[in-house]
C-alpha cells in the first residue's frame, strides 16, 4: 500500500528563535518536543521512534530519549545533512510508521547556530576530501559561496536580475512582520535591499538566512489513529527524496538547475497533486536565490522566469501562490527546514492568524533543493478531507 | 592572491589527485581522460564518471577556457583571504569544469563568457595553484 496519506503531522511545537538562547541544544530539542506532544493532546511516554538530523551540531536521539524517560525507544534517526535531508527525516519517520516499526514518532532540530556552531563558519579547517583540494585553496568553503555561484550564472543565463533577488526578500519580511515568531519583523523596501552590503556576489546580506538559535519539533502518528486526537490530521501525501546534482566536483553542466527539478516529478506523482494543485509553498530559502530556483525546478514557472515570477507578486500574500509566508530563513528563523514544514502545518490547519492562506488545502515544503550536496528532499501535505 | 599566503589552506595531495598537483607545480594543467569514451574527468576520479571505466590515465589540457561562473568575495571565511577576491568556474577547451581564482583582473571587469588561461601561482615548495587570468 503507498504511503500516501497514511502518515499525519498531529503535533507542532518550537521555542523561542533568538540569537542567544543561553540553553544546551538538549534542552532546546526537549521544550520543542513537549511543546509538540502538548499541541497533539498524547503523553510524552506515548512517544516511541525520534528522527533528527545533524551537522555535528546537536543532541543526538539517545541521550533525548534518556532525558524525556523513554525506555524502549523502539525507532530512530540520525542523520548526518544540512538542510537538504531536514524532510528526508520526516520521511523517514512515516515510513517507521507505515511499516508498524513505530507508532507515534517525533522528529526534532535543535541548534544553537548563532552562539555555538556557525554554518560555514570561520576558524574551522576544512576537511581533507578530495573536493576540498580544488577548493579550499581558492578560498571557496561556505553555502552562500556556492550559492552565489548558481546565481551568478542563472543572472547570466536568464536575465535574472538584482531587483528580483530583493523582491523575495522584501516579500518574506513582509510575510515576517505578520508573524509573531518571527526574528525580523520590520518590513524593508527594494532600496533597503539594494542599500545593503555585499557579502559574496550576487549576494547581498539580505539575501542570506539568519543564524539561529532555537528548535522545531514534529509529532507524527498513523493516520488512522490521527484522526482521534485534539488537532485536524495534516496527512502527508507525498515524500520524496533526491540526488545527484552535486556541487562538490564541479562537473555539474548545469550550475542552473537542481536535482529536486529531477525529483519533483516522483513527488506529485505519489501525492497525485501537480503544481498547480499546491496553495502554499514553503521552500528552502537559505538565500533568496533558492527560492527562484524552486519555483522553476518544481514547476510553478518556466525555467529562466522565477525571478519574474515573484517579481509579479505572484508569491506574495494574496497572490496565486504564496511562499514562505512565516517570512523563511530571511526573516523568521534558520531552523534548518523544519520551521517550514511547522508553517505549512500552520496554514493546512488555519491556524496562521493574520498571514493565512484563504482556504489552504495542500502544501508543497522542500529541502535545500540539492546544489551544494546533491541531496534534496520533500513533503506535499493536505488537510484531512 | 597572487602572493605567497602560507596560512591559506593548501591542499595535501592524495594518491587520486598528485598527478595534477605535480603538473601544476611543473607548470603542466593535467585533467584526466577515459580511454574507453574519451570523457575529461575532474575532479580526479578513481573511475570515469562518464562510463564508469577504470581506463583513465592524465592528458595535458591547453589551459585555455572561458569563464562559467564567479563570486566575488567581500566577506572572507578565513582571513589569511585578502577581500574582494574572486572564485571562478572555468570551462576549459577541452569541456570539463574547474574551480579557481582569476588574476589579472579586478573584480569590476569580470564578465561570464571572457577567454581565461592558466596562470600557475606558486604557494609553497610542493603547492602550485592553477589560477586563471584574462587571454587576448
Amino acid at each position: 500500500m503507498s504511503l500516501r496519506d497514511q502518515v499525519a503531522i498531529v503535533g507542532i511545537g518550537c521555542t523561542e528563535f533568538s540569537k542567544d538562547s543561553g540553553v544546551s541544544t538538549l534542552t532546546l530539542a526537549a521544550r520543542a518536543i513537549l511543546a509538540a506532544v502538548e499541541d497533539a493532546g498524547v503523553q510524552a511516554s506515548e512517544l516511541d521512534g525520534i528522527a533528527t538530523f545533524r551537522v555535528g551540531d546537536s543532541v543526538p536521539p539517545a541521550i533525548l530519549a534518556q532525558s524525556l524517560g523513554i525506555r524502549d525507544l523502539r525507532y530512530f534517526v540520525d542523520q548526518f545533512g544540512g538542510g537538504s535531508v531536514s524532510h528526508s527525516i520526516v520521511g523517514q519517520a512515516a515510513l517507521a510508521i507505515h511499516a508498524g516499526i513505530a507508532e507515534t514518532v517525533v522528529c526534532y532540530r535543535a541548534l544553537n547556530a548563532r552562539s555555538e556552531f556557525r554554518m560555514g563558519g570561520t576558524g574551522r579547517p576544512p576537511v581533507d576530501a578530495i573536493e576540498t583540494q580544488y577548493q579550499a585553496p581558492f578560498g571557496y568553503f561556505t553555502p552562500p559561496q556556492q550559492f552565489a555561484m548558481a546565481a551568478r550564472a542563472h543572472m547570466e543565463r536568464y536575465g535574472t536580475s538584482a531587483e528580483q533577488l530583493g523582491a523575495v526578500a522584501v516579500q518574506q519580511r513582509a510575510n515576517a512582520s505578520l508573524n509573531e515568531r518571527a526574528m525580523m519583523r520590520k518590513p524593508i523596501s527594494l532600496d533597503d535591499y539594494l542599500a545593503s552590503r555585499w557579502i559574496v556576489e550576487p549576494f547581498r546580506l539580505l539575501d542570506c538566512c539568519l543564524e539561529t538559535d532555537g528548535a522545531v519539533a514534529l509529532l507524527l502518528t498513523s493516520a488512522e489513529r490521527a484522526r482521534d486526537l485534539r488537532q485536524d490530521p495534516i496527512l502527508i501525501s507525498g515524500v520524496t527524496w533526491g540526488s545527484g546534482q552535486t556541487l562538490y566536483s564541479n562537473q555539474q553542466p548545469d550550475s542552473t538547475r537542481t536535482s529536486a527539478a529531477d525529483m519533483a516529478p516522483r513527488l506529485f506523482e505519489m501525492a497525485g497533486v501537480g503544481p498547480h494543485d499546491i496553495d502554499v509553498a514553503e521552500l528552502y530559502d537559505c538565500f533568496s536565490y533558492s527560492v527562484l530556483v524552486q519555483l522553476e525546478d518544481y514547476g510553478f514557472c518556466k525555467k529562466g522566469e522565477g525571478g519574474a515570477f515573484v517579481e509579479s507578486g505572484a508569491t506574495a500574500l494574496g497572490g496565486s501562490l504564496p511562499v514562505n509566508t512565516h517570512g523563511g530563513f530571511l526573516s523568521e528563523g534558520y531552523v534548518h527546514g523544519l520551521n517550514h514544514v511547522y508553517e505549512a502545518v500552520s496554514q493546512l490547519r488555519g491556524d496562521a492568524g493574520e498571514r493565512q492562506v484563504e482556504n489552504a488545502q495542500v502544501a508543497l515544503s522542500a529541502a535545500q533543493p540539492g546544489y551544494v550536496s546533491g541531496n534534496t528532499s520533500a513533503l506535499v501535505l493536505r488537510r484531512d478531507s | 592572491m597572487s602572493d605567497a599566503n602560507p596560512q591559506i589552506p593548501l591542499p595535501r595531495p592524495t594518491p587520486l589527485s598528485k598527478p595534477h598537483w605535480d603538473g601544476c607545480r611543473e607548470g603542466v594543467l593535467r585533467v584526466q581522460r577515459c580511454g574507453d569514451c574519451g570523457s575529461f574527468v575532474f575532479i580526479p576520479k578513481p573511475v570515469c564518471d562518464g562510463c564508469l571505466g577504470s581506463n583513465l590515465s592524465w592528458v595535458e589540457s591547453s589551459g585555455r577556457g572561458t569563464l562559467y561562473s564567479y563570486t566575488v568575495v567581500h566577506r572572507p571565511q578565513q582571513p589569511a583571504f585578502e577581500v574582494p577576491y574572486t572564485v571562478a568556474i572555468v570551462e576549459l577547451e577541452e569541456g570539463w569544469h574547474m574551480l579557481s581564482n582569476l588574476v589579472g583582473v579586478e573584480p569590476d571587469h569580470v564578465e561570464i563568457g571572457m577567454p581565461l588561461e592558466v596562470s600557475f601561482e606558486r604557494k609553497s615548495d610542493e603547492i602550485t595553484l592553477p589560477c586563471f587570468r584574462p587571454r587576448a
